[in-house]
């Protein structure tokens, strides 16, 4: 019980800082239909629809990579993090609350981008929101473990997008299958997976990224 | 393989070989300097502790 | 801390010459021994060094993450550098699959890259996940910190070996609706099999020298720097 006071506290926190600040939110949504702009310069004349459909989650990933960046830097700045280790809660709940923040600034930019997306390309099926739901999980476990992560180096923003994009090419992978093939079941399935396996190992893990030394 | 492929696949094998051999004998060298450096160690803290060459003054 | 590393049953001069010994007949025995293959003629000989390599690579990430396992779990002060020297080596025969990989689809293909071999892409992203690693490593002090999340990272990489392999997969259905042939027919005759155990344990004898060399000269590297400072 104490557990999920704990990360409701966390995740309240980082809510309510965005709320206040309104800085990552406003810039995701300006990036991601931008991206969307700059793709219907890139798409030449004859490109399939499912062109524009990978380009989607190229999208969704590269505007999940902004807002991830920025996850842990007030922690980082303001040594909230020294903070919040030395506190008596499971270092998991750290982890998990900043990934259900992270989740909740990803949905509330999809929820505008998922529209766009179809005003200016296609339609969009019930199985591409799905897999968005589905892969936005998987994003924001791995992404913020590895936020964390980046954030103990010297090189941060430059070594987030490094460790995220390998390990985001099989939810590109699931998403994009989900949206394009007339079965999506497989892949769906796939991103569970991903998000079951994944999701396990940050939660196992995280207490040895924050650990300051043992 | 013809014959003129034999030759050229032997000369490949043959650098490949002694690239190896390059590698034997560089773990020869780790193995001795391993030992060395075990020894250097064993001496050292054989060694009695070197006295401080301060002399002892009274205080007060 | 204790700076001296771990003691080994067999010592290093004697995997050297054992891992001279079984590539060089590996070599010879791919080249002299084998017949030419029925379908796909001598090219298939890269064969015998590719697949081995690959296993080898997975091999090392296994033995990196086991390491790195030892090193969060118990403590083990010798793992995190043997984690860091597996990873090492799995990268440098991860490469080699991904050359002689590209020279066996061009030999076969007439492309220097071919996006519907699995293992090929495999690698692909492997080689970038594990150059990560080494970026995340150097941008970190030397400590328990830069030894936690190396160890870590290892870890997140072999639970990504099987998924990818698997995105990788499934994702031919909507990428190449065509299938090539694949590469290496699953019952090797006679001394096909032969020469590719041969071949298979003369690489993993290789990697472990190579492995042993590099660990010991860095254990050498810390120890005289004690003694020196000492």
């Amino acid at each position: 019980m104490n557990y999920v006071a704990d990360v409701r506290a966390l995740a309240r926190k980082d809510l309510l800082l965005e709320l206040r600040a309104r800085d990552t939110l406003p810039a995701m949504l300006l990036f991601v239909v931008a991206t969307f702009v700059v793709f219907h310069f890139s798409l030449p004349s004859g490109s399939s629809k499912l062109a524009a459909s990978g380009l989607l989650w190229v999208a969704i990933v590269f505007t999940a990579l902004l807002g991830l960046g920025r996850a842990f830097v007030p922690e980082r700045e303001q040594h909230v993090l020294d903070g919040l280790v030395l506190a008596p809660c499971d270092r998991s709940a750290i982890w998990l609350a900043k990934g259900i923040a992270t989740f909740a600034f990803l949905a509330a930019a999809e929820i505008v981008a998922l529209p766009v997306f179809a005003l200016f390309f296609h339609g969009i099926g019930v199985a591409t929101v799905a897999a968005v739901v589905l892969a936005d999980v998987g994003i924001c476990s791995v992404g913020t473990f590895l936020g964390a992560m980046a954030v103990a180096t010297r090189a941060r923003d430059l070594l987030l997008p490094l460790l995220f994009l390998p390990l985001a090419i099989p939810i590109v992978v699931g998403g994009v299958g989900a949206s394009v093939v007339s079965a999506p079941g497989r892949y769906l399935a796939f991103l569970a997976l991903y998000d079951l396996l994944f999701g396990v190992l940050c939660w196992a893990t995280f207490e040895y990224v924050v650990a300051e030394a043992q | 393989m013809t014959t003129a492929e034999k030759y050229v696949t032997a000369a490949y094998c043959a650098v490949f070989a002694i690239v190896l051999v390059y590698v034997v004998l560089i773990a020869l060298k780790l193995h001795r300097l391993e030992r060395e450096v075990g020894e250097l160690e064993r001496r050292r803290s054989a060694e009695p502790a070197v006295e401080d060459e301060r002399e002892t003054a009274g205080v007060g | 801390m204790n700076v001296v590393g771990r003691s080994y049953r067999i010592p290093l001069p004697a995997l050297a010459a054992a891992s001279l010994v079984l590539v060089t007949t590996a070599l010879a025995m791919a080249f002299y021994v084998v017949p030419n293959d029925a379908d796909q003629g001598f090219s298939q000989r890269v064969f015998y060094f590719h697949v081995p390599i690959a296993f080898t690579a997975y091999a090392c990430f296994a033995g990196g993450a086991w390491k790195a396992f030892r090193h969060l779990w118990k403590r083990d002060p010798n793992a995190d550098l043997e984690s860091y020297v597996a990873v090492h080596q799995g990268l440098i025969f991860g490469s080699l699959v991904l050359i002689t990989g590209s020279i066996w689809a061009k030999i076969s293909w007439g492309h220097w890259w071919l996006w519907s071999e699995d293992q090929l892409v495999l690698f692909l992203v492997l080689f970038l996940f594990y150059s990560a690693y080494f970026m995340l490593r150097f941008s970190v002090d030397p400590g328990p910190q830069r030894a936690n999340l190396s160890a870590v990272y290892a870890l997140f990489g072999v639970v990504l070996i099987p998924v990818s392999f698997l995105a990788i997969r499934i994702a031919k259905h909507f990428i190449h609706p065509i299938v090539f042939t694949s590469n290496v027919s699953s019952n090797l005759p006679g001394w096909m099999l032969v020469t590719y155990c041969v071949a298979q344990v003369a690489l993993l004898v290789l990697a472990y020298t190579l492995y042993r060399v590099e660990l010991s000269g860095k254990w050498l590297d810390a120890r005289i720097r004690e003694l020196r400072t000492a």
